[in-house]
């Protein structure tokens, strides 16, 4: 139930967001998800897209650094504390969230949140044992 | 450790022999420029010694040094210690404003240098039977011809590629079958970087065996990337064109310094600020009289060339004094916050840190603030903050260990910094004072 993130290593430097974006855009890459951590002299350009090989290799033959990892897609309930309710899951289950940031479209009448723990198995395992709808990747492909 | 010697009469003289050798070259060198070169005598009368007042070598402390301005009066032939009939080559030496300093050879000298590079070359384990290819710049600056000279005097097949288009490098190197390289430190680097990414096995695509790297400092962890990368020796050599470039230093099989060949050479270290000889072992800046240069012998040249002699006996047998790799130029040297910094302590430090690519640059700027930017590994890029702010804290922390002073630390995505494919420029001083 894994899905494949693009992370991409941003030097804070005018236009450098947009020559990442451009390269996507010109590989024809379709973004359903993104998020930006930032330091004041670099950041990291997170993204979930409907090709990550295509992606990965756009943006490497336009000279970025990147890299794939694993997150999970969860659906959570559009109301308030919907987002709540799942991480009180984790956290009763001791794990640890690195970040979590949300898709720009809904499932239906469900929010879509991108979420990476420092235990990806036991996330799953956890979540899927409380009801809770994880998507996998060619569902997220499809939105 | 297979030693053999291009001429081991010479390379292999007791301590004493080769005083008393110096004593006889350096009375004759003495009495030359005083009697031929105005400048010279000049020099000399104002200091109030005379070529007659040296009885030892420690004598030569009385003289006058000679400065890289001392070069530009009566320039640009006024040096020279021989009638203009007998000189066959100039070369120059950039200097960074106005004129580049004039140096010249005698017929005598382009081979009394190309011997020393000869004894280097076999010094180092290489035979008539390699291949150098000489990435160095071929014109004006020493570094390519006087090499290629010394290559030929062995009987290597010498390829003059000169230096950039990497990729008409690595093809040379694939045709022909280099064995050894000559060429600057960043440079190298830079064609490791692309041999790399081209996806081709130094080991089994390349023939390479040694690499010589000189015209830039740099540090032993660069010498072991380089090495690592290409699967090679890496023998640092140092020179200047004032001393007739390259093959003044040279290190041996056990790379831990450079023998000076003290029949060409009078070896001083000095303090940059007294113009007193360091104590044995400390570091200071090199001082060179050529013994053996018949055109434009030069007497107690500053060379601006930071080092220290090493003492401990070589284990390659030569007697020739060794110095320590060149630290850094007494110029290079910049000071923040009161503290004098070496961009080679710096280099030294990133160079030993996994996740650090090969480029960095320093910028001075504002109140005396420095900012070091440091490109990152592609391969240590994991998609994680956390290690990236680890990475930079560790720099961060590592660098104000060696330094003293606490640098703004940045980093920046691999490829962006400027490569330069001859003398790197590292240091960026923007600061308005």
């Amino acid at each position: 139930m894994k899905i494949k993130q693009i992370s991409v290593f941003l030097e804070n430097k005018k236009g450098r967001l947009y020559e990442a974006l451009k390269a996507l855009a010109d590989a024809g890459v379709n973004i359903r998800a993104l998020s930006i951590a930032d330091t004041s002299d670099f950041g990291i350009l997170r993204m979930i897209v409907n090709n990550p090989e295509g992606a990965k290799k756009a943006l490497e033959d336009a000279g970025f650094t990147t890299k794939i990892s694993s997150v999970i897609a969860v659906a959570v309930k559009d109301r308030p504390g919907g987002l709540a309710e799942v991480l009180k899951i984790l956290y009763d289950g001791d794990i640890n969230v690195e970040y979590v940031y949300a898709f720009v479209e809904k499932s239906g009448e469900e929010a879509l949140v991108v979420l990476r723990t420092n235990n990806l198995d036991k996330t799953i395992d956890l979540l899927k044992s409380a009801g809770i709808k994880l998507l996998d990747s060619s569902a997220v492909e499809n939105l | 450790m297979e030693n053999r010697y291009f001429n081991p009469k010479v390379e292999l003289l007791n301590k004493e022999e080769l005083k008393d050798l110096q004593l006889k070259r350096l009375k004759a060198v003495l009495n030359k420029v005083y009697r031929r070169v105005p400048h010279y005598r000049k020099k000399f009368e104002e200091a109030g010694v005379k070529p007659r007042n040296l009885k030892t070598l420690e004598d030569i402390k009385a003289f006058p040094f000679t400065t890289k301005e001392d070069l530009f009066v009566d320039y640009p032939f006024g040096l020279l210690a021989e009638p203009l009939e007998k000189i066959v080559r100039l070369h120059t030496s950039s200097g960074t404003t106005g004129k580049p300093k004039a140096l010249f050879f005698s017929k005598r000298d382009i081979w009394a240098q190309a011997e020393l590079i000869a004894r280097a070359l076999v010094m180092t384990g290489a035979s008539s039977r390699d291949i150098l290819q000489n990435s160095m710049t071929y014109g004006l600056f020493t570094g390519a011809l006087v090499m290629h000279y010394g290559a030929e005097l062995l009987g290597m097949l010498v390829i003059p590629a000169g230096p950039g288009n990497t990729e008409r490098q690595i093809e040379l190197m694939q045709t022909f079958g280099t064995t050894c390289l000559h060429m600057t430190p960043s440079y190298a680097l830079y064609v490791a970087s692309v041999i790399q990414s081209k996806g081709l096995s130094p080991k089994r695509d390349l023939q390479l065996k040694r690499v010589y790297l000189g015209a830039e400092p740099y540090s032993e962890e660069t010498r072991q990337k380089i090495e690592e990368m290409l699967g090679v020796d890496v023998f640092n050599c140092y020179g200047l064109s004032e001393m007739g470039g390259p093959g003044v230093g040279f290190e041996c099989p056990a790379k831990n310094g450079l023998h000076i060949w003290e029949d060409a050479f009078l070896v001083e270290i000095v303090n940059p600020e007294t113009g007193e000889w360091v104590k044995e072992g400390e570091v200071g800046e090199l001082v060179l009289t050529s013994l053996n240069r018949t055109a434009m012998p030069l007497i107690r040249y500053r060379t601006r060339d930071l080092t220290r002699f090493i003492t401990e006996p070589c284990p390659c047998g030569r007697t020739h004094v060794k110095i320590a790799r060149i630290l850094g130029r007494t110029d290079d040297m910049f000071i923040i916050k009161g503290v004098n910094i070496f961009p080679q302590q710096i280099e030294a430090v990133l160079m030993s840190i996994k996740g650090v690519a090969q480029n960095y640059q320093i910028i001075l700027e504002g109140y005396d603030e420095m900012t070091v930017r440091v490109e990152i590994d592609r391969e240590f890029f994991d998609g994680r903050l956390e290690r990236l702010l680890a990475l930079k804290n560790e720099i961060t922390e590592k660098l104000r260990q060696a330094i003293m002073v606490r640098p703004k630390v940045e980093l920046v995505e691999p490829g962006t910094l400027p490569v330069s494919e001859g003398k790197a420029k590292r240091v960026i001083d923007k600061r308005t004072l």
